[in-house]
């Protein structure tokens, strides 16, 4: 309920919410353009600084709290969903933020991920997915994709990654979006999706690591490449995308295909309207799924329904038991039920 | 009374329900403490189930028992070797011969005894006749049988009838101890009210039972136990696991900071996550995590955010939460970790009691990381350690590790009820909101603990975590001089510790030839034997340690003027060999058992006799 909470109008700026800490990442890594996104959205969420925490756990990307100005909590590796857990649970009225890498979030933190999902705790997760351990120096992480050499595969991995989308709607995520690194605009409107959202709001951010991973995320993102591999994902508009705007993206039977408007007697109409509303968690799937070279990603919020949160639905039980029990204090329980009295 | 046998005075009896998991035993031996309570007896209790769930019937595994340890004088222990023992089948005697002492009276179903029964109880024959029990009073009563004649008029089918046999013992054992049977009465009362027919069969079968022992003449003596000599008040049963939660509860209302518990369910921790969970009307926010390392986490994210922040496991959870007790070592924030430690290692005995998880308690963690370890001596005790651990936690800023074990959280006790206001006060040093000068690792001069920034509050916005921190200002350090610094200050600040706990006692004479020393939850059973040796006019004295990270001031002038030191405790010495390497200069013996069992009185008062006999000669030690 943290956005029905807003006391006072808060005037704030960008450049309140910088710490006076220098930014640490290796030049022109994907992670300044998202502090960038973050720094620019927090001024307009209306929350004042200090009801703001911002929770990470251990990696490159994790190192984000440092350079907030608000409260921040820097855990241990893959446990930021559990503290962040804690913390709003301690006090609903914060805005409480998680900034997690894909090795975090997704191979030793993948058990807190997918209950955070499940129980729908009201926390804003940022994935910074660059599809590598980056703090450790360059090993494969749970979304690498299969056959890429890193320091602990040489010969390529032989196994299978994570998408985390898929991981986040299965565990039964209320929100979930993607964005790029390059379009920090796009990421701020997310954030504030994410921010407005009641439940957890997972975004994966598409984040280029310079040093170990670069360009992984170049068919996507590239400058040539772009509009015809990405699909905007606008609630109520059809998904289409293409430099020229000529594609789209229908459902055929039980499955999505990508479909030029114009050939075969196609127009718009026959284009999938995006519902992030949908109770359904099978087209969010199915879009969360989407993967070059055959379909663009899906980009922007995917998913966004609504469910009791966990941190709600605790404090109804408090209410409601405070208001039916007798016992109100110490006092009344350590003298309630059967006891005795030696004169 | 309308008695013939000769009633005798006892000061205390131990007596020990045992059948089979169906039989109802623990209700048998909860309405036992209930006329006990009403007798105003000093008394302990201990629930001893399978750890199966269900487990075969019939069956030695199967047993469940309920101890009763009852006294004029005040009553430590459970009970070790029992004076009574009511023994519904075959297999409630195999499961008990242990506990057993000569002259023990056994009340036995001799109804139970089938060719089927005693094979499931591994007897080849009838132990009641071939000799096995010589050494004991059997006292055979046809408790089946008796019971459905009791009930004969109450159109009961044969199953409902046995399922009050139970009723029958209880009978039996209350006119053994002169009870009234009001007590029972009531609770049959409430526990069925409106149903007037169950009421009226299970009064029938409890005074049938009565009856039969007097008309019979089953004993040649009744005994009685005089009321204690307890101090003026009023008081409840408690089991240590929910004396824990209590004080937790107690601790939160006094600093007014909300309690929050994460956790995760391990035997035999489980009943405080479970006790803590039923008071969202205290507003207790109670969270089932998904599992131990979640349950610390959560914790600790609470405690950043203002909470008076738990987490409650047993030995493999405190493992798993090692890496996260170490955040908060690092974080300097304040968390009480209960331990109810069990059997180990690894899963080990997960129902069974053991001392064994002091050195992980102490040192199981990466990097040079201390904490407050202090541990609890009784059931009832648990309450006040609890409270301890959270006002230590609080108001120095730290983690505390709390020890308690399997047979003090599911053992229950007399309890005196506290008023709150009895209770110490509990001050944590919160941050002034928009404090200018406010820094995370700001330290007062006396404590050396850091204040209690709350996100929410104007103007302390600020960034902690598990890298090392700039003293002071508290901006991310690697220098080597500052981690020096800070290591030695998070050590130091657990070393003043100690100049806010009371000092070590010493029970019994302070130059005593033999100090025996002990910790956690054997204080009872280490206590009583040093008092009977004392009785015998031994020169010995008790040191019992209930602080043990840091120890207190005196530690060492308690260890001082000995001819010998034997340290007792249930694993392989581990504080024995924290003492010898705090105090390298003083010689201690120790005396361990790792059986998952509390010692017993007797055998520690043998070898402490042995000790004496062998070891102690003229010259002192120190
Ligand atoms: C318990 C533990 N295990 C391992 C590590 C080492 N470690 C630090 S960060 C990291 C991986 C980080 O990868 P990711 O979460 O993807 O973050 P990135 O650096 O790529 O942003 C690892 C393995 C650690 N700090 N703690
Ligand atoms: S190693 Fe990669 S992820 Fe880490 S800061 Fe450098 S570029 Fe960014
Ligand atoms: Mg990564």
């Amino acid at each position: 309920m943290e956005n029905q909470n807003i006391e006072q109008e808060v005037m704030l700026t960008k450049e309140d919410f910088a710490s006076d800490q220098v930014v640490k990442w290796c030049p022109g890594c994907g992670d300044h353009a998202i502090l960038k996104a973050v720094q620019d959205i927090f001024p307009k969420l209306g929350k004042k600084k200090e009801d703001i925490v911002v929770v990470s756990g251990i990696g490159c990307s994790s190192r984000f709290p440092y350079y907030m100005n608000t409260y921040g909590f820097h855990s241990i590796h893959g446990r930021a969903a559990a503290a962040a857990t804690g913390v709003k649970l301690a006090n609903p009225n914060l805005s409480v933020w998680m900034i997690t890498g894909d090795g975090d979030c997704t191979a030793i933190g993948g058990n807190h991920f997918i209950h955070a999902c499940r129980r729908n705790i009201d926390i804003n997760l940022i994935l910074f997915n660059n599809r590598i351990y980056g703090m450790t120096k360059g090993q494969f992480s749970p979304c690498t994709f299969r056959g890429t050499k890193t320091k602990t595969s040489p010969q390529g991995t032989y196994e299978d990654p994570f998408n985390p989308g898929e991981l986040a709607i299965g565990a039964k995520a209320t929100f979930f979006a993607r964005g790029v690194d390059i379009n920090p605009k796009e990421l701020s409107e997310i954030f504030w999706e994410s921010y407005k959202h009641d439940g957890i709001a997972v975004t994966e951010v598409l984040q280029n690591c310079m040093i170990f991973s670069n360009g992984v995320h170049e068919n996507i993102t590239g400058k040539d490449v772009r509009d015809d591999m990405q699909v905007k994902c606008v609630h109520g508009q059809p998904l289409i995308f293409g430099k020229n705007r000529d594609k789209g993206i229908r459902l055929n039977g039980n499955q999505l295909e990508v479909v030029k408007i114009g050939e075969n007697g196609i127009t718009e109409k026959d284009i999938l309207v995006h519902d992030k509303t949908t109770e359904d968690t099978g087209i969010h799937m199915m879009l969360a799924h989407m993967m070059p070279p055959h379909f663009p990603v899906a980009i922007g919020v995917i998913r966004d329904v609504k469910a009791p949160t966990f941190n709600d639905s605790l404090d109804q039980v408090i209410e409601n038991e405070k208001a039916n029990s007798k016992i109100h204090c110490m006092d009344d329980l350590l003298n309630s039920g059967s006891t005795w009295t030696i004169e | 009374m309308t008695a013939k046998s000769k009633v005798v005075a006892l000061e205390h009896v131990v007596i020990r329900f045992s059948g089979d998991s169906g039989d109802g035993m623990q209700l048998t031996g909860n309405l036992f403490s209930d006329s006990t309570a009403f007798a105003g007896n000093d008394f302990a209790t201990f629930p001893d189930y399978p750890a199966e769930i269900r487990p075969p019937q019939g069956t030695v595994a199967g047993v469940s028992g309920f101890q009763v340890h009852f006294g004029h004088k005040p009553v430590h222990t459970t009970g070790d070797l029992c004076d009574v023992l009511v023994a519904m089948n075959p297999a409630s005697i195999k499961a008990n011969m242990r506990w057993l002492r000569p002259g023990t009276i056994i009340i036995f179903d001799s109804d139970s005894v089938t060719e089927k029964a005693l094979e499931k109880a591994g007897y080849a024959d009838d132990p009641t006749v071939d000799g096995t029990l010589a050494d004991y009073q059997v006292v055979k009563a046809p408790i089946s049988e008796l019971t459905k004649e009791a009930l004969k008029d109450f159109g009961m089918d044969n199953k409902s009838m046995l399922k009050s046999k139970n009723m029958f013992a209880l009978g039996i054992v209350m006119y053994l101890f002169n009870r009234e049977l009001d007590t029972v009465y009531k609770y049959f009362e409430t526990k069925f009210k409106g149903k007037d027919q169950v009421i009226k069969a299970n009064r029938t079968v409890l005074d049938a039972g009565y009856h039969y022992a007097d008309t019979w003449e089953l004993f040649t003596n009744t005994y009685r136990v005089e009321a204690a000599d307890l101090e003026k008040g009023k008081y409840r049963n408690i089991t240590g696991n929910t004396a824990a939660a209590w004080g937790l509860m107690a601790a939160s209302e006094k600093s007014g900071r909300p309690l929050f518990l994460g956790s995760y369910p391990i035997t035999p921790a489980t009943d405080i996550l479970a006790e803590l969970t039923k008071y969202k009307n205290l507003n207790v926010k109670a969270y089932q995590a998904e599992d131990e390392i979640a349950g610390i986490m959560s914790s600790i994210g609470a405690a950043y955010t203002g909470c008076m922040a738990v987490t409650t496991t047993s030995g493999p959870g405190l493992s798993l939460k090692s890496e996260a007790m170490g955040l908060a070592v690092m974080t300097e924030l304040p968390l009480v970790i209960i331990d109810v430690q069990r059997g180990g290692p690894s899963t080990g005995l997960p129902t069974k009691m053991e001392q064994s998880d002091l050195m992980q308690a102490l040192y199981g963690r990466n990097g040079d990381a201390p904490l407050v370890v202090i541990a609890a001596r009784s059931s009832a005790g648990c309450f006040y350690t609890a409270y301890e651990a959270a006002r230590i936690a609080m108001e120095h800023m730290t983690p505390v590790i709390m020890l308690s074990d399997g047979s003090l959280g599911n053992g229950s006790e007399v309890f005196r009820i506290p008023k709150m206001a009895d209770l110490p006060s509990i001050t944590p040093p919160l941050a002034k909101a928009d404090d200018p000068n406010y820094m995370p690792y700001r330290r007062d001069e006396k404590w050396l603990r850091r204040e209690w920034a709350i996100p929410g509050t104007p103007g302390l916005r600020h960034r902690v975590g598990g890298l090392e921190k700039e003293n002071g200002k508290g901006n991310l350090s690697t220098n080597p001089e500052n981690h020096q610094i800070m290591t030695e200050l998070r050590e130091e600040k657990i070393n003043r510790v100690a100049n806010d706990i009371p000092l070590q006692e010493i029970y019994g004479d302070k130059n005593a030839d033999l100090l025996v020393v002990s910790w956690g939850g054997t204080f009872g059973t280490v206590r009583t034997a040093v008092e009977g040796l004392m009785e015998e006019g031994k020169s010995i004295a008790h040191a019992h340690f209930d602080y043990i990270m840091p120890l207190p001031r005196n530690t060492e002038e308690v260890l001082q003027g000995h001819k010998k030191i034997v340290v007792c405790e249930i694993n392989r010495g581990q504080f024995a060999k924290y003492l010898r390497m705090n105090f390298p200069e003083y010689k201690c013996e120790q005396f361990n058992k790792v059986m998952g069992l509390p010692f017993t009185i007797g055998e520690l008062a043998f070898k402490i006799i042995r000790l004496w006999k062998i070891r102690i000669s003229n010259k002192r030690s120190c």
